[in-house]
């Protein structure tokens, strides 16, 4: 316990030795199991109790001499054990408050006196001793149990050596003892973990954009700021430093609620809680814990302000319509190539199975006794326990078992059948189906679309493992599992056959089947079987492990035994069967890097493309064809999932696989389609994809098949077309086969987020040829797309805002912007963070700036000032859209000389910022800043020479400053009586003049 | 002769009635049946292959290694029950091992495994069936406890209308819910391989003559 006490426990204060235990819940679980621990002690382990501690174990007691019964010597308030030590110490001692004890029995003992107050004392005594293995055993000892070392042979020896005692036996026995408890209370800690709350930076992260957008100045805004502490974001998506972040910190926010003090608080992946107020710098001790631990940053905000929790309450509606964390974590950028295609949800359903199952986990937690569901199909063979069982403990492996088939004899001579009668008909109803058929049966096994996908991050992420803790809880179906493995091993092929069968009735969705197969080596005899000749064991394994493939500890496992070559080495068998269960465990198993490099590297990949080479007119197929049709399409889904890595969509061109693809993609049917078009998709972030697919005219196909009513068969179209259409003969193509009306139409669908970013996206691409633009025209797209700026994930806005930006290109559209109201939420978008979004915004501000009207309303939106302040943006392509955006403007404020003062007066400021000058230079900034010089307001005199002085800085707008005759106008000012506007006046003619030497200094000697 | 024996042809072929086959290719069967038939040892008094010769063609071009099943799988073929496999019944299982529907499968194989031929699987057949099946266990275990607890489990699976033994409707359903389950008490059609070994020997080696 060594550990666990030191580490795990939640002590008040980190540093002192005369910490408290907080009353915690997960304290108090530590504390019951070493209560349960001290009070069997006795009984179970006899002799090891009455070994006499190293020191006694010390603490502060309420016990007094009046609780104790006749076998102790009491004498006044002093109470003494009739046991004594071989010194003849007593082994307790009570001599109010403290109390001395010296061996577990009398522990023992003691404990069963106190009654109520058995946690109190357990509690006293751990607060008191807080390493209480140094007491028992002695210091080296209690070194070693935190060394987490095994070897029993060194500790007899190191025991033997340090004393020669008799009970060395005992004590070595001992220290296993108290290293097991270490072990358990450290796994049940985990496992308690495990169930709470896990927050990630993308939820965080979600969490914070959804306050900050409801902070301002209203009746019912919910804060009055929300901040983070720092503006650099590492790459994991982590604002802490990197030692915070080894303690699960994630960052830190500084949060003004309307009504009550500044919050400072620690975003953790625990949960978020209050800190001692870490401002910029945090100091060491800032760190702490000053509250509970809430789940989410609401619930801590509804705890610490009531304000909040009224307004939040009110707009609980609102907030929900709200992009949600969930929803904005699994939607990414479409853009994004190796890890962004929003398409996977098969992943998404199964977290949902697991968080469902963690659910249901917590839901019996909560009840007392976990209970494990036995599949639909054990009810139905009359093996499932009686109820009452689940109860009962089982003591150990071996009667467990022989309990279970003793009951399992029971049911099936007894009662069974009228069970199994009612219980038939309700498994024969098709929502008893496991979920994989149902699957199937709709026709795209790993892929459904319509919820949300995830990254190759994510899969990443090792899932805790949840387990029952000791063999006690084991649920029935191990045992069942364990028997049939070993018929698996011991039987020939028709009793393989036949129970591999028998584990195919298990649910093996379900995470306990899964996990149950692979403890009892089960996974090792499946893939042992796919290395035989057997093509029916073959047969049953692959099932077996495509389905419990669903897990991701399993994939994992899979592919660590080697598992994933043999399945590769069966994708080119002779057997069709083979072949496609093959190719479909191949899909699913290759969900994480790792996978699809194996897959790769034993030449998977050409086998499965080869797969691909079926019929070549889909229409009309022959029996024997649909098979081969459905190979291919099993291929095809197995290529899908390998082609998230970049060298595999390079393999996959090599093979020889795009013109299949290419051919595919005429078949008329969905289920083979969705595949195809997603690899396509996948892979189209690859220019020789790109190439290709416009090449081998599959753009035709595309825009066709984004006519069907599939809303994932279109989204991956879209999304395919969005990739393609920075090819201008690609975007000439797709309005060619009407392909822009399609795009428009599929606005409508605007609920799925996935396909609505696609779509937008395509209609972006497509917007950057005019021609496309002016046939966008007639469709109305523009006031679609305007409506489409308000209330979408950033990744619809980035597509949206790129679309309308390239729309604005053309004068009528500038109105039709602003007729529609498309200014403002334009204008609102440039507080956002994400970069991407803002490059696109700038751009489209900009292009409406062009217009007059248009800059009207922006100046008065403070438009203006917004864009200028992205000038400082730490993105480069943000600053430069930024500044290109700021030029139309500059030109169009040509007679409002305040705003002229505050243009120049930002470009002054901004160009000591990295490259604006060069970028305002680029943009054409200097000309319409030099015409500024014929104002008659000298303020705008003033800040125009300032900018224009930054901005000599730069030889090339010092070039065009010459050419713009500015050396005049300047001179002139240099005679003016401010002493800043003479500076920088001259200032700015001296660069002129030094570029002008310069220059003719070299040209005078080469 | 010729035109007779096309006359006897078509005969035949109404009478199988399986499209699987072409004219052609039960022409080729025939003539491998003769041969067959002349390999035997006393082929004058046979009015087909006798068992002994029908088991050895089972080992030697379809795989087959269980006595039993071989055993069976001659009562299935030999449907006059006259302990000889005259050349329709030759053609007609052929047909069924060759290109057989999952329909025709199921039934030979139920009535391969249906060994008194009462139309159930019975929990002895199957036991009978599956005797050696389990080879062994570990720690001791007894191989037989092993095998009557998969036939338990086995006939629980498959007994869908609950009278403690299995149909042709029982297997059939069974088996259309999980295909591996055809052959579950043994091997009785011939692999992919085997099968396609056969027809380039037969078929082919015919055509070429």
């Amino acid at each position: 316990m060594g550990i666990t006490l030191s580490r795990a426990a939640q002590w008040t204060t980190a540093s002192s030795n005369i910490g408290k235990l907080e009353f915690t819940p997960m304290n108090e679980l530590l504390l019951k199991e070493i209560l349960s621990f001290v009070e069997e002690f006795s009984s179970q382990h006899p002799q090891q109790a009455e070994h006499v501690f190293k020191e006694p174990l010390q603490w502060t007691t309420t016990l007094v001499a009046s609780d104790f019964k006749t076998d102790y010597d009491i004498s006044d308030s002093v109470v003494q054990s009739q046991e004594k030590d071989s010194e003849g110490h007593p082994l307790l001692l009570l001599s109010p408050p403290n109390v001395y004890v010296r061996s577990f029995s009398q522990l023992c003992k003691l404990v069963h006196l106190t009654n109520d107050k058995k946690l109190e004392e357990v509690r006293a005594c751990l607060e008191d001793n807080r390493n209480p293995v140094v007491k028992v055993l002695g210091p080296s000892f209690a070194a070693e149990l935190e060394g987490d070392n095994q070897d029993e042979t060194r500790l007899f020896a190191k025991v033997k050596e340090e004393e020669e005692h008799k009970d060395t036996d005992d004590k070595v026995k001992l220290f296993l003892l108290l290293q097991n408890l270490d072990k358990q209370l450290l796994i049940k800690l985990l496992h308690e973990i495990s169930q709470q709350v896990e927050l990630n930076p993308a939820a965080v992260k979600n969490e914070v954009e959804m306050l900050k957008r409801s902070c301002g100045n209203g009746e019912s805004r919910l804060l009055k700021s929300i901040q983070y502490t720092s503006d650099y974001e590492f790459s994991n998506g982590c604002r802490a430093p990197p030692w915070r972040q080894v303690h699960g910190e994630i960052c830190y926010l500084v949060i003004e609620p309307c009504d009550s003090e500044t919050l400072y608080i620690t975003c953790s992946t625990a949960g978020v809680f209050l800190n001692r107020g870490i401002k910029q710098k945090g100091e060491e001790n800032d760190y702490e814990r000053t509250s509970d631990t809430y789940e989410d940053l609401v619930s801590l905000l509804k705890s610490k302000s009531p304000q909040f929790a009224k307004n939040i309450n009110k707009q609980d509606c609102a907030v929900q319509e709200l992009p949600s964390t969930q929803k904005i974590q699994h939607v990414e950028s479409v853009d994004a190539e190796e890890q962004g295609q929003p398409q996977r949800s098969y992943e998404q359903q199964e977290k949902n199975v697991h968080e469902k199952a963690r659910q249901q986990h917590t839901a019996n937690k909560a009840g007392g006794k976990m209970k494990y569901e036995p599949c639909p199909r054990w009810k139905d063979l009359g093996l499932k326990c009686p109820p009452g069982r689940a109860e009962e403990k089982k003591p150990n492996k071996s009667s467990g078992e022989e309990k279970s088939g003793e009951m399992y004899k029971k049911k099936m001579a007894t009662g069974a059948k009228s069970k199994m009668k009612a219980d038939f008909s309700v498994s024969s109803l098709p929502g008893h189906l496991s979920p994989l058929k149902i699957k199937t049966s709709a026709g795209a096994l790993p892929v459904e679309v319509f919820s949300e996908s995830s990254t190759e991050s994510e899969e990443e992420e090792e899932q805790p493992e949840r387990r029952p803790e000791s063999n006690t809880d084991l649920p029935s179906e191990y045992w069942h599992i364990q028997k049939l493995v070993k018929y698996i091993k011991g039987g020939d092929q028709r009793f393989t056959v036949l129970t591999l069968c028998t584990l195919m009735d298990f649910n093996l969705m379900q995470e306990t089947c899964q996990l149950a197969i692979r403890d009892v080596g089960g996974l090792e005899v499946l893939i042992n079987l796919l290395d035989t000749n057997e093509v029916k064991c073959k047969i049953g394994s692959l099932k077996i492990l495509r389905k419990i493939s669903s897990s991701v500890q399993i994939r994992r496992a899979i592919v660590e035994m080697g598992g994933l070559q043999s399945i590769v080495k069966i994708v080119d068998s002779e057997e069709e069967e083979l072949m496609a269960l093959a190719a479909e465990t191949i899909a699913i198993v290759a969900r994480f890097p790792k996978a699809r490099r194996t897959v790769r590297q034993y030449g998977g990949i050409k086998k499965l493309v080869k797969l691909l080479d079926c019929v070549s007119n889909l229409a009309n197929l022959s029996v024997r064809q649909e098979k081969d049709v459905e190979i291919a399409r099993c291929g095809t889904l197995a290529l899908w999932s390998c082609s998230k890595s970049t060298r595999n969509k390079d393999a996959i061109r090599k093979a020889g696989g795009i013109p299949l693809l290419g051919r595919l993609l005429k078949s008329p049917h969905e289920s083979m389609l969705i595949p195809v078009v997603g690899t396509l998709q996948e892979c189209a972030s690859e220019e020789s994809y790109r190439i290709a697919i416009q090449t081998e005219g599959m753009i035709k196909d595309l825009v066709k098949i984004l006519g069907s009513d599939n809303d994932e068969l279109q989204m991956h179209c879209a999304s395919a077309i969005f990739k393609c259409a920075e090819d201008k003969q690609t975007r000439d193509l797709v309005r060619e086969y009407k392909g822009l009306q399609l795009l428009v139409s599929l606005l409508s669908k605007a609920d799925n987020k996935h396909l609505l970013a696609a779509a937008t996206g395509a209609i972006w691409k497509c917007s950057i040829s005019m021609e496309n633009v002016a046939k966008f025209g007639e469709y109305n797209a523009l006031e679609v797309l305007v409506n489409l700026l308000t209330d979408q994930p950033e990744e619809v806005l980035v597509n949206v805002v790129g679309a309308v930006g390239e729309f604005a290109q053309i004068p009528e559209n500038k109105a039709t912007i602003r007729r529609c109201g498309g200014i403002k939420p334009l204008v609102n978008l440039l507080t956002g963070t994400n970069q991407a979004l803002l490059v696109n915004v700038t751009k489209a501000v900009g292009a409406c700036a062009t217009d007059m009207d248009n800059m009207v309303i922006i100046d008065q939106l403070d438009g203006v000032r917004l864009v200028w302040s992205l000038l400082k943006n730490p993105s480069a392509d943000v600053q430069s859209s930024a500044a290109w955006a700021l030029c139309p403007c500059i030109n169009n404020a040509k007679t409002d000389d305040r705003l002229r003062r505050h243009l120049a007066e930002a470009i002054g400021h901004c160009c000591m910022w990295g490259s604006n000058k060069a970028l305002f230079g680029e943009a054409g900034a200097v000309a319409p800043l030099v015409c500024y010089l014929k104002s008659k307001d000298s303020s705008v005199h003033q800040s125009t020479a300032m900018a224009l002085y930054q901005l000599s800085k730069d030889p090339n707008n010092c070039i065009t400053m010459h050419e713009k005759g500015v050396v005049k106008p300047l001179i002139h000012i240099m005679g003016s009586d401010e002493e800043m506007l003479q500076e920088a006046a001259a200032g700015c003619v001296r660069n002129i003049r030094l570029l002008a030497l310069a220059n003719r200094k070299v040209q005078l000697f080469y | 002769f010729k035109a007779l024996f096309s006359n006897y042809l078509d005969n035949l072929k109404n009478i199988i009635n399986s499209k699987a086959i072409s004219k052609t290719e039960i022409e080729c069967l025939i003539c491998d049946f003769n041969v067959l038939l002349r390999e035997q040892i006393n082929p004058g008094k046979a009015n087909g292959l006798d068992r002994q010769n029908f088991r050895s063609i089972l080992y030697n071009k379809f795989g087959m290694s269980d006595a039993i099943i071989m055993d069976a799988v001659f009562r299935t073929f030999d449907t006059d029950v006259d302990s000889f496999i005259s050349v329709k019944e030759w053609i007609e299982g052929l047909s069924v091992f060759l290109r057989g529907t999952l329909d025709e499968k199921i039934k030979f194989c139920f009535q391969v495994y249906d060994s008194n031929g009462d139309n159930y699987i019975t929990k002895e057949e199957m036991f009978h069936m599956l005797r050696n099946s389990l080879i062994q266990l570990p720690n001791d275990e007894d191989p037989e406890e092993g095998v009557k607890d998969m036939v338990e489990i086995t006939l629980k699976r498959m007994d869908y209308d609950h009278d403690g033994k299995v149909s042709l409707a029982d297997f059939d359903k069974a088996v259309r819910e999980e295909n591996l389950l055809l052959e579950a008490f043994g091997t009785c059609l011939p692999d992919r391989k085997s099968i396609r070994g056969f027809e380039q020997q037969v078929f082919q080696h015919q055509l070429e003559k």
